[in-house]
């Protein structure tokens, strides 16, 4: 991945930083520029619950190059506690441990890395509370 | 607005066709189309394809397909929308016969998936690569994580999941463009080796090769034909957020819906007047939703109606007589195309020992990534 495309997504990567709509207060992760709730183009600036719930969960068998290694991982879609959801990666389990409604926090970690000379990719996953 | 009709159509078989080239798949079937309508010309093209940059390398597809089709100079565009490329590339051919720019159109598909490219990274572009795909989420997937919440939420089975593949293979082994010409069982659905679980990789569409064109012309045009005519009656498109985890209820895929209820609107029917439907099956949950949201059967339904057999040939409504995405193969950019090639040959009745009995109203439904995008067509034999 080119650097630049990588340091631009930082913010939220490693901080859940977020947007909240000024008009009707929906927030988004990743900060957007319109509000695809009310259409308004004011925000400010916020951080997503690093607590939330499983809202479907799924282990993925076959991956592409950059996670082959990591075969079988488990992926979820977790809505945080402030009410915005995110994909991510659920570790330091089993497979069977995971359940719909189960709670979970974020936490930061390793996701890949690239090739002999690329950048070693970090962000959020989240575990089992 | 001139009404629009299709007057030939043409596609290659399905599968891993490694003798031939991109360029040479997409020339065959755009021959035969050309040949099935019996017309001398085409004033345009449209060539849906989803990225044959990644999977050959080649892009500018739409002048080199018009360079090796030997219809240049005329226009020539490429239309992409990931998995509903071809199916969006139609909406460009009828708008531009019924606005009356244009008398005979080409509008065709097609991909090239098994030259050697990554096709689990190429297809996931679809989705979105900074907040999905950067965490390893995968096409299978990301159809898994909406199979285990329909499971949750409705019941839905894993066996009711397997009847979809399990019908689809019944009709594909029927149809010799197919991919799997081959009938599987229940067990075999289940039991095959997980991709994404719940899904295994027979609830999963192939990689393949392949192109499928149509040729489209007006209704006064055609007189001059002596080819069935078969009418577009409705064409709607919808899109939908990108990321999956960005919907309120991720078993629900609403631009499937409203592309639907768009089409249906234009048409002048109802879902219970369709008489056949070929929708995109590219995982077994992906059809038991679809057939939901285009009111085929209630929310959450979709498993015990597919289980029941409402959705096979002798059903209700048909659902997939070529054999669907799963059987017959799933070459991205020619799907869409493919699907209209079978409505065609289902209302023409020349669909052989897979044909709908009395077909005279056609669906096809086409979406890109998990759902962002979703185009519907509708058709009548006149």
């Amino acid at each position: 991945m080119p650097s630049p495309r990588y340091h631009r997504e930082m913010p939220q990567r490693y901080r859940l930083e977020a947007a909240k709509c000024k008009k009707c207060g929906k927030s988004f992760f990743p900060p957007r520029l319109v509000c695809a709730a009310c259409g308004s183009k004011g925000f400010d600036k916020t951080k997503l619950s690093e607590t939330g719930t499983i809202v479907s969960y799924t282990i993925i068998r076959v991956a592409p190059a950059d996670f082959a290694t990591q075969v079988p991982y488990a992926i979820a879609i977790v809505e945080s506690d402030n009410g915005v959801r995110l994909t991510t990666q659920v570790v330091d389990c089993k497979p069977e441990d995971l359940e719909i409604g189960k709670k979970v926090k974020f936490v930061f970690r390793k996701l890949y890395t690239e090739g002999q000379t690329g950048i070693i990719c970090y962000g959020y996953k989240a575990v089992l509370v | 607005m001139r009404e629009v009709v299709v007057i030939g159509c043409g596609m290659t078989k399905f599968g891993e066709l490694w003798k031939k080239s991109l360029r040479d798949i997409f020339v065959e079937a755009a021959l035969k189309a050309i040949d099935d309508a019996g017309v001398d010309h085409i004033d345009s093209m449209y060539v849906g394809a989803m990225t044959p940059g990644l999977f050959v390398g080649q892009e500018h597809i739409s002048a080199l397909m018009a360079d090796y089709l030997g219809v240049a100079p005329i226009p020539a565009m490429r239309v992409e929308s990931a998995c509903c490329s071809s199916g969006m590339a139609l909406r460009l051919g009828l708008f531009e016969i019924s606005s009356g720019h244009s008398d005979v159109i080409l509008v065709g598909g097609v991909e090239k998936m098994n030259d050697g490219a990554d096709a689990t990274f190429a297809l996931a572009t679809a989705a979105d690569q900074e907040y999905e795909v950067y965490q390893g989420v995968t096409f299978p997937g990301l159809y898994a994580l909406i199979a285990r919440a329909h499971m949750h939420r409705y019941g839905t089975t894993r066996e009711q999941l397997a009847a979809v593949s399990v019908k689809n293979h019944h009709n594909g082994a029927m149809n010799p463009n197919a991919q799997f010409q081959r009938e599987v069982t229940l067990e075999q659905v289940m039991n095959a080796t997980l991709v994404a679980d719940p899904l295994t990789v027979l609830d999963s569409s192939p990689v393949s090769d392949g192109a499928a064109c149509v040729v489209l012309t007006s209704v006064d045009f055609a007189k001059q034909l002596k080819v069935p005519l078969v009418k577009i009656l409705g064409s709607g498109a919808a899109t939908d957020t990108l990321a999956l985890h960005s919907r309120e209820d991720i078993t629900a895929l609403k631009a499937v819906k409203v592309s639907g209820e768009v089409a249906y609107k234009m048409a002048g029917v109802k879902p219970s007047d369709i008489d056949v439907a070929e929708v995109h099956d590219c995982f077994s949950i992906a059809e038991i939703c679809v057939i939901e949201e285009l009111g085929f059967t209630e929310k959450g339904k979709g498993g015990p109606f597919t289980e029941q057999g409402n959705t096979a040939l002798e059903g209700k409504i048909p659902v997939n007589p070529s054999g669907g995405l799963k059987s017959k193969g799933h070459p991205v950019g020619a799907t869409g195309i493919a699907q209209v090639v079978e409505v065609v040959e289902q209302l023409r009745g020349k669909a052989g020992t897979r044909q709908v009995k009395n077909a005279k109203i056609g669906l096809t439904q086409n979406m890109g990534g998990s759902g962002a995008s979703s185009v519907t067509h509708i058709f009548q034999i006149i």
